[in-house]
C-alpha cells in the first residue's frame, strides 16, 4: 500500500517485527494453556469447536481400539487432528496477539521490582527501601543515575530527567518543585542533580502499574460492538448446529427412501458444522481487539480501555486545539511594516533592541527575522540598556538606551504613548494594523520617544505544513475538523481558513468548549479533543475519546481515555485512524469468513451425499454431480474442506495483527474496495484452495482416490 | 418461455412499480401522518369503534405494551375462532349441516385438533388449510371465524411494521405507537375500501357471492357433479389484499369461482404484493428518505425476478422424459401452454401459473392457481426457498418489511464495519440488543422448520396411532422418496413463514400435524414478530445519528447487492442441505429417468 496516501506517517520508532521468536514460543505455551473449556467458553464459536473436537477424538480412540473401522481410521484420524489444529490456531492467534504486551509488560516490571528508594526518616535521615514498599506521603531522596521509585511532586531540588522509560523520548526534561513541572513519574532516571519527591500515590497505583496491566492487557473487556459480533456469530453457531443436526433425520429418511447409500457419520458431521460456524472470524476476534490496543501502544498512546479505541472510529467531530496542534505553536515575526519616511532598516534595528531582553518565542523570532537586515546580535553587555518587560498593565515591552525609549506593544497602548509625546499616528500605520489583524495575524507597533512611530511587526500564527491536506482527508471520512483558540474572531477566522478546518470556536473558555461537546453529542455526534489543563478535565471527560498529553496535569490526565506519551496533540488523527481500522479489520474477516461459507457446502454436501440414490453398479449417485470442485474422493473432500477452515485463521493472523490496509476515504469508496476484497474475495478464494488441498492429499495419499 | 409470457411478467412488474408510490403515501396519511381522504366519512365510525371497545386510541405505547395488546389481541381473537369452529354444527348459515347429523358423507369432521390447527393458521396471517373448505366450514365459519383474522392479522402485521418503521423514524423517544390504532385505522381506511370495490370486481368478472346450497349437477358423462355455493367474492377479496391466501374452496385461485378470468388473475397477483411494496414507500418517507425505501424494493425485486426466471425456466423446459416419450412440450409448440402442464389451468398458461406460484410464496400468501406438488423440481424449488427466506420478499402485510428491516439490520452489522464505523442504519445505531433481536428473528424460523421437519421425517408411530393413524410419521406423504421429503419440508417452511400454501401430497389432517404445523405458525409468527417490535423498542430510544460521508451507504445499489446476499447466505444456506435432499437431488434423478 502507498505510505504516502495514509494519514499520517506512522513513527517506526517502536516497531516490532509480528513474530519474534520469543514471543511465538511463549504463545504455543499459552495455545495450549486455553485450550481449558472454562476458557474456551467466552468464544462460543470455538468453544463449539473444542466441544466437536472432544467428541471425535473420543469416537477415534474407539474406534482405534475396537479396530472396527480399520478402513476410515487413517480419516478419522487426520480429521480429528485438524479440528484440534483449528482450535490450537485461534488460541495461538489470540496468544500471538497477547504476546507482544507482555513482553513489554515484562521488562516494564522487571525494572520495577528492582528499583530501590532512599526514603526520609527525620533530617538527613535515610533509610533504604524497596520502590514497591513506598506509600503516599513518604518523602524520597533522589540523585543523579537513580530511579526515581514511584510517582511524585519535586518538593526540593532542580534536575534534568530522562523519562524515555514511558515516552520513548530520549531528550531530557527539567523537573523542578513548584509550578508546572513539578510532577515526576516512578521509572524515569534522573541524569543530573538530586530532587525530593513526596510520593503521591498508594503502592500499586502508579503510573507505571496502570501501563503495565494496560500493556499488558490483564483487564481486557470486550467492547461494545466485539460483544455485539459475538452475540452474531453465536446465532450464526446456533444456526449451523441446528441446520447441522437436522441433517441426521434428513438423511435417515433419505437413505430409507432410497434404499441406497448410508447416512453420514460423525465424523462427516462435525466436520460439516466446524466448516459453516464462523471459525475465521471466531478464531481471531479477540485477537484483532488486543492488536488495535497494541497499534495504539505502538503509537505511544495508553488507551484506558478498547472501548475508546472503538469509539475514535465512529467519532464525527474533532476538536483541536490551535496552538500546537494546527500551528506551530508560537506567533512569529514574519514581516517588518515601516511608517512612512522610516525605512525598513531602521525599524528593525528597533525591533531587536527592544526584543534582545524578550525571551519568549515571538520575541526571539522578532531578533532572528532582524538578522536578515544584516544587524548581528549585539553584546548586551556593551550597551547600557535598562530592558522593560512586558506587564498586563502597560502591554508593551521595550529598551531604554542612551535616552532613547524604545517600545514596542499593542497598538493602541503605543498610539498613547506616542501621542503623549505629542507625535502623530500615521494613517498608513493604522492601515496596516488594521489589515494584519484581519488577516488573522498579531500586529506589534514599535515607537521611540525620538523619531516617533516607526512601524508595525507583522506576528503570524504558521499553519503546520500538510495540515489543510489531513483535513480534507478527514473530511472524505465524514469527519468535521473544529479548531478551538482563545483568539478573537476575526484571527480565529483567519487562520481558520488558511488551515481548512470545517469550523472553529473563537474566544474560547473551558465553559464554551463544554458547550460545544454538548451540541455537538446532543446532534448525535461522537466528539474527541485533546487537552493537557487542569481546566480540559471536564471537557475530556465529557468527550468521547478525550487524548490526555502526558505532560498535563494529572486531573486532565484520570479525566481522559487516552494519554499520548509523547503530548504530541496531532496524534488524536492518528488514534482515529486506527479506530476506524480496528472496525474494518473486524468487519473485513467476519464477511470474509460468512462468505467462505459457499465453497464449503459445495465441498462437503456431495462428499456426504455421493452415494445417496446411487443406481446399481455405479460409485456415485446423482448428488455428486454437485463436487463441481472435482475433488477426488468424499473422504479427500471433506478433509481439504476441514484443513483450508484451519489454515485459513493462520493465514489470517498478520492481516488480524496488522489490520487492513486503510486509505482515508468516503464511506462508499471504501466499502467497494473492501467488499470486492474481503467479500468477493471471501466467496471466490477457497474453491482453488480446496482444489489444490485436495490435489495435494491425494499426492501424499492421505485419502484414497476415489 | 414466451415473448407473450414475459410481456405479461413485465406488464405486472411496471404496473406494481406504478401502484408502489401512490400506495405507499397513502398508507404513510392513514397509519402516521394523517389526512386521508376518508376521514370525513369513517371517521365516526372509528371512532365509535373506539368507544365501544374502550380503548383510548391516543395513548402511546411502549414496546412492551404494544407487544402485550398485540398478544392478547390475536390470543383472544384465536380463542374465538377455535370455540366457533367447534360450534358451527349448532350456529347458523350452515346449509349443507357440516358438524351435524345430517352432514354429507365426504364432509370432515372439524375435531379438536383440526380446529386448533385452523384458529392457530388463520390467526397467524398464515392459512394453512388441514381441511377442504366447502367439505368442512359452514358459511358462518368462513365469514366470522376465518375471514375475521383475514382482516386483523394483516391489519396487526401492518401494525408490528409500523412499530418498527417508527422505531428508526422517532429518536430519543420510548413509544412506538398505538396498537388499536393501528389495527382499526388499517382496517377501516386500506382494507376496508379496497375491498369493497374488489368484491364488485370479482363478483363481475364471475365470481360468486350467495348463501345458497350447493349446487347438484349431472354431467355430459352423467355423473353427479356437487358445485359448492356461498359468499365466496368478499372473502376472495381480503383473501388476496391480506396476504392470507386461505381459499374458500379447495382448489383456492385455480377454483373458476375464486379466479375467473386470465383479469382477475393479473388484480389478484396485483393485490398480493400491492401493501407490501407500498410500505417500502411509506417506510422510506417515514425516515425522511425515500431512496431507502426503494433500496429495500429493489432488492426484493431482485429476488422475486430471479425466482420468476428460474421458475418459468423450468416450466417451460418441462419434463425431459415426456420430451423421450415423443410427447410435445416444447413451448416452441405449444406456447405458453407447453412445458410442464400438470396440475395448471389452461386459462393461465405457464408464465401466469409460474409467477403466480412465485408471488403468492415471495409474500407470505399461499393462494395457489396452479398445483405446487406438481412443479417440476427446480421449478418447486423456487417456492420453497421463496418461503424458507424468511417471507421477505415482499412478505405478508407488514411482516414482510420488517422482515425485511431485521435483515437490512443484520446486513449494516455485518458488512457496515468495513467503512470503520460502528454499524448504523438510517441514522441509528446497531448495537447488542438490535443484534440480539435480529438474531432471534432468524433463529426462530430455522428452528421450527428444521426440528420440525427432522422429528417428522423419522418418528416411529404404530399404525393407527390416534396421533397419527397412518403410523409413522413420514408414512403421510403421498409421493416417494426425494419428493415426499420435499412435501414435509415445504410444509414445515410453509406453517412456519406464515404463508399456507401446500405442496399438497401430505395427509396433515392428523392430530400430529395439526398440533406441529399449529406450533410451527404460532413460533413464525410471534417468535419472529415480537423480536421486530422489540428492536423497535430499542431503536426509538435511540439518538439519530446525522449521516456524513463516512456514514455506511444504505441506499444504493451496493447496499442492495450486500443485502441480497446477506439474505441468501445467512437466510437460505441453513436450509441448502435440506433442499438438497428435496428438489435438488429430485431434479438431477429426473435426468437420470426416476420420477416420483
Amino acid at each position: 500500500m502507498n505510505d504516502d496516501l495514509s494519514l499520517v506517517p506512522v513513527p517506526q520508532r517502536k516497531k516490532m517485527p509480528l513474530f519474534q521468536p520469543v514471543i511465538v514460543r511463549r504463545a504455543l505455551k499459552d495455545s495450549l494453556v486455553k485450550l481449558n473449556p472454562l476458557t474456551m467458553a467466552k468464544n462460543p464459536v470455538m468453544f463449539v469447536v473444542e466441544a466437536g473436537s472432544v467428541t471425535i477424538t473420543i469416537v477415534f480412540l474407539r474406534d482405534l481400539i475396537s479396530r472396527t473401522a480399520a478402513g476410515t481410521l487413517l480419516f478419522e484420524g487426520q480429521i480429528t487432528l485438524w479440528l484440534w489444529f483449528t482450535v490450537l490456531f485461534a488460541n495461538f492467534a489470540e496468544a500471538i496477539a497477547e504476546g507482544r504486551g507482555k513482553a513489554q509488560a515484562d521488562t516494564l516490571r522487571r525494572n520495577r521490582r528492582e528499583t530501590t528508594a532512599r526514603r526520609e526518616l527525620g533530617k538527613d535521615k535515610y533509610e533504604v527501601v524497596a520502590a514497591t514498599a513506598l506509600n503516599k506521603g513518604d518523602v524520597v531522596l533522589v540523585k543523579a543515575g537513580e530511579i526515581i521509585p514511584s510517582d511524585g511532586e519535586v518538593i526540593e531540588g532542580v534536575a534534568s530527567v530522562d523519562e524515555s522509560a514511558i515516552t520513548g523520548e530520549s531528550a531530557p526534561v527539567i523537573r523542578e518543585s513548584g509550578g508546572d513541572r513539578s510532577a515526576v513519574t516512578g521509572g524515569t532516571t534522573i541524569l543530573s542533580d538530586w530532587l525530593r519527591i513526596r510520593i503521591t500515590v498508594q503502592p500499586g497505583e502508579t503510573f507505571m502499574d496502570r501501563m503495565i496491566s494496560l500493556v499488558e492487557g490483564a483487564q481486557r473487556q470486550k467492547t461494545p460492538n466485539e460483544i455485539a459480533l459475538n452475540i452474531l456469530l453465536a446465532g450464526l453457531t446456533i444456526i449451523f448446529l441446528l441446520a447441522v443436526a437436522t441433517l441426521l433425520p434428513f438423511s435417515i429418511y433419505s437413505v430409507r427412501a432410497a434404499g441406497a447409500g448410508q447416512p453420514p457419520d460423525l465424523f462427516s458431521l462435525i466436520s460439516l458444522l466446524v466448516c459453516l460456524i464462523p471459525t475465521t472470524i471466531g478464531a481471531l476476534l479477540s485477537a484483532i481487539g488486543i492488536a488495535g490496543m497494541d497499534r495504539v501502544l505502538q503509537h505511544n498512546i495508553l488507551a484506558m480501555s478498547g472501548k475508546a479505541i472503538e469509539a475514535a472510529g465512529d467519532v464525527d467531530t474533532l476538536l483541536l486545539d490551535k496552538t500546537g496542534t494546527i500551528t506551530l505553536g508560537n506567533r512569529q515575526a514574519v514581516e517588518f511594516l515601516p511608517a512612512p519616511q522610516v525605512s525598513e532598516r531602521v525599524l528593525a534595528d528597533a525591533a531587536q533592541l527592544s526584543s534582545f531582553a524578550d525571551e519568549t518565542p515571538e520575541g526571539r523570532s522578532i531578533v532572528t527575522l532582524a538578522k536578515r537586515y544584516g544587524l548581528r546580535e549585539r553584546q548586551l553587555s556593551n550597551i547600557k540598556a535598562h530592558f522593560i518587560s512586558f506587564s498586563a498593565q502597560t502591554r508593551m515591552s521595550g529598551v531604554n538606551l542612551n535616552g532613547k525609549q524604545i517600545r514596542k506593544g499593542a497598538s493602541d497602548q503605543i498610539y498613547k504613548f506616542v501621542r503623549e509625546l505629542g507625535m502623530p499616528v500615521p494613517v498608513e500605520v493604522e492601515k496596516e494594523v488594521t489589515r494584519i489583524a484581519q488577516a488573522g495575524g498579531t500586529p506589534l507597533v514599535v515607537a521611540d520617544n525620538m523619531r516617533g512611530l516607526l512601524g508595525v511587526i507583522y506576528l503570524k500564527d504558521v499553519v503546520k505544513g500538510g495540515m489543510r491536506e489531513r483535513f480534507q482527508r478527514l473530511r472524505a471520512m465524514g469527519i468535521r475538523t473544529v479548531m478551538i483558540t482563545g483568539d478573537n474572531p476575526l484571527t480565529a477566522a483567519a487562520i481558520a481558513s488558511e488551515a481548512g478546518v470545517d469550523d472553529f470556536l473563537a474566544a474560547a473558555t473551558p465553559e464554551t468548549k463544554m458547550q460545544l461537546i454538548r451540541k455537538e453529542q446532543s446532534g448525535g455526534r461522537l466528539v474527541a479533543m485533546t487537552g493537557d489543563g487542569t481546566n480540559d478535565a471536564p471537557a475530556l471527560a465529557a468527550a468521547d475519546v478525550g487524548l490526555a498529553m502526558n505532560t498535563g496535569t494529572q486531573a486532565a490526565k484520570e479525566a481522559g481515555n487516552m494519554i499520548d506519551l509523547d503530548s504530541n496533540p496531532t496524534k488524536l488523527i492518528e488514534v482515529v485512524q486506527i479506530g476506524k481500522q480496528l472496525l474494518m479489520t473486524r468487519g473485513a474477516l467476519t464477511t470474509f469468513s460468512i462468505a467462505n461459507d459457499v465453497a464449503k457446502y459445495f465441498a462437503i454436501l456431495p462428499a456426504m451425499f455421493g452415494t445417496l440414490y446411487a443406481l446399481p453398479g455405479t460409485a456415485h449417485g446423482p448428488l455428486w454431480s454437485l463436487n463441481i470442485m472435482a475433488l477426488h474422493s468424499p473422504h479427500s473432500a471433506i478433509l481439504a474442506a476441514v484443513i483450508f477452515n484451519a489454515l485459513i485463521i493462520i493465514a489470517l493472523i498478520p492481516l488480524a495483527l496488522r489490520g487492513v490496509s486503510y486509505r482515508p476515504m468516503g464511506a462508499e469508496a471504501l466499502l467497494q474496495r473492501n467488499l470486492a476484497i474481503y467479500g468477493l474475495g471471501g466467496l471466490l478464494v477457497p474453491f482453488p484452495a480446496i482444489w489444490l488441498i485436495d490435489q495435494i492429499i491425494v499426492i501424499l495419499r492421505l485419502a484414497p482416490l476415489s | 418461455m414466451t415473448i407473450a409470457g414475459w410481456l405479461q411478467i413485465a406488464t405486472y412488474c411496471l404496473v406494481l412499480l406504478i401502484l408502489t408510490r401512490p400506495t405507499g403515501l397513502y398508507i404513510t396519511r392513514v397509519m402516521e401522518t394523517g389526512g386521508s381522504p376518508l376521514e370525513p366519512a369513517l371517521g365516526p365510525l372509528e371512532r365509535l369503534i373506539y368507544r365501544l371497545a374502550g380503548v383510548d386510541a391516543d395513548k402511546e405505547m411502549r414496546w412492551t405494551g404494544y407487544a402485550l395488546a398485540l398478544l392478547a389481541f390475536s390470543m383472544i381473537s384465536m380463542l374465538f375462532t377455535y370455540a366457533l369452529l367447534r360450534l358451527q354444527g349448532f350456529l347458523p348459515l350452515n346449509p349443507m349441516g357440516f358438524s351435524t347429523p345430517s352432514a354429507p358423507a365426504w364432509a370432515t369432521a372439524m375435531t379438536a385438533d383440526l380446529a386448533f390447527n385452523t384458529a392457530a393458521s388463520f390467526t397467524t396471517n398464515t392459512n394453512w388449510q388441514s381441511y377442504s373448505g366447502e367439505g368442512t366450514m359452514s358459511y358462518l365459519s368462513q365469514m366470522l371465524a376465518l375471514a375475521l383474522h383475514n382482516w386483523v392479522s394483516a391489519a396487526a402485521g401492518m401494525g408490528a411494521a409500523m412499530a418498527l418503521i417508527r422505531g428508526f423514524a422517532r429518536h430519543s423517544a420510548d413509544t412506538v405507537g398505538n396498537f388499536f390504532r393501528d389495527l382499526v385505522r388499517c382496517s377501516l381506511y386500506i382494507l376496508f375500501p379496497i375491498c369493497f370495490f374488489y368484491t364488485l370486481f370479482l363478483v363481475w368478472q364471475g365470481s360468486i357471492q350467495n348463501f345458497a346450497p350447493y349446487t347438484v349437477a349431472i354431467t355430459l358423462e352423467g355423473a353427479k357433479q356437487i358445485i359448492p355455493q356461498g359468499p365466496l367474492a368478499s372473502q376472495e377479496a381480503i383473501k388476496m389484499l391480506g396476504i392470507n391466501g386461505g381459499g374458500f374452496l379447495n382448489a383456492n385461485s385455480a377454483h373458476p369461482f375464486e379466479n375467473p378470468t386470465p383479469l382477475s388473475n393479473f388484480i389478484e397477483m396485483l393485490s398480493i404484493f400491492i401493501l407490501p411494496a407500498g410500505l417500502t414507500y411509506t417506510f422510506g418517507k417515514l425516515v425522511k428518505d425515500t431512496r431507502q425505501g426503494w433500496a429495500l424494493l429493489a432488492a426484493m425485486f431482485a429476488l422475486f425476478l430471479a425466482g420468476v426466471a428460474v421458475c418459468y425456466h423450468f416450466e417451460a423446459a418441462g419434463n425431459p422424459l415426456m420430451a423421450r416419450q415423443g410427447v410435445e412440450i416444447s413451448t416452441a409448440g405449444l406456447g405458453d401452454l407447453g412445458g410442464n402442464m400438470e396440475g395448471k389451468e389452461v386459462r393461465f398458461g405457464l408464465a401466469n401459473s409460474a409467477l403466480f406460484a412465485t408471488i403468492t410464496t415471495c409474500a407470505s400468501c399461499g393462494a395457489v392457481n396452479c398445483m405446487h406438488d406438481s412443479l417440476t423440481p427446480m421449478g418447486g424449488l423456487v417456492p420453497l426457498i421463496n418461503i424458507q427466506l424468511g417471507e421477505i420478499v415482499f412478505g405478508g402485510v407488514g411482516s414482510g418489511l420488517y422482515g425485511m428491516l431485521v435483515f437490512a439490520v443484520l446486513t449494516v452489522f455485518i458488512a457496515g464495519l468495513m467503512v470503520g464505523r460502528t454499524p448504523e442504519y438510517v441514522g441509528k445505531k446497531i448495537e447488542q440488543k438490535d443484534v440480539k433481536m435480529a438474531m432471534l428473528f432468524v433463529l426462530a424460523g430455522s428452528f421450527s422448520t428444521l426440528v420440525l421437519t427432522a422429528l417428522s421425517s423419522v418418528l416411529e408411530l404404530p399404525a393407527g396411532s390416534p396421533l397419527n393413524p397412518p403410523g409413522a410419521t413420514w408414512h403421510n406423504v403421498n409421493n416417494a422418496a426425494a419428493h415426499g421429503f420435499s412435501e414435509i419440508l415445504y410444509s414445515f417452511s410453509s406453517c412456519t413463514g406464515n404463508n399456507g400454501s401446500a405442496f399438497a401430497g401430505l395427509t396433515s389432517n392428523t392430530p400430529f400435524y395439526n398440533v406441529t404445523l399449529g406450533l410451527a405458525t404460532l413460533i413464525g409468527r410471534f417468535i419472529m414478530m415480537i423480536p421486530a417490535i422489540a428492536l423497535a423498542g430499542s431503536l426509538v430510544a435511540k439518538k439519530y445519528v446525522p449521516a456524513s460521508s463516512g456514514t455506511f451507504p444504505t441506499h444504493g445499489w451496493l447496499f442492495v447487492v450486500l443485502l441480497i446476499a446477506v439474505i441468501l447466505i445467512v437466510g437460505a444456506l441453513t436450509f441448502f442441505p435440506a433442499l438438497t435432499l428435496g428438489p435438488v437431488v429430485e431434479h438431477f434423478l429426473m435426468h437420470c429417468g426416476r420420477l416420483f
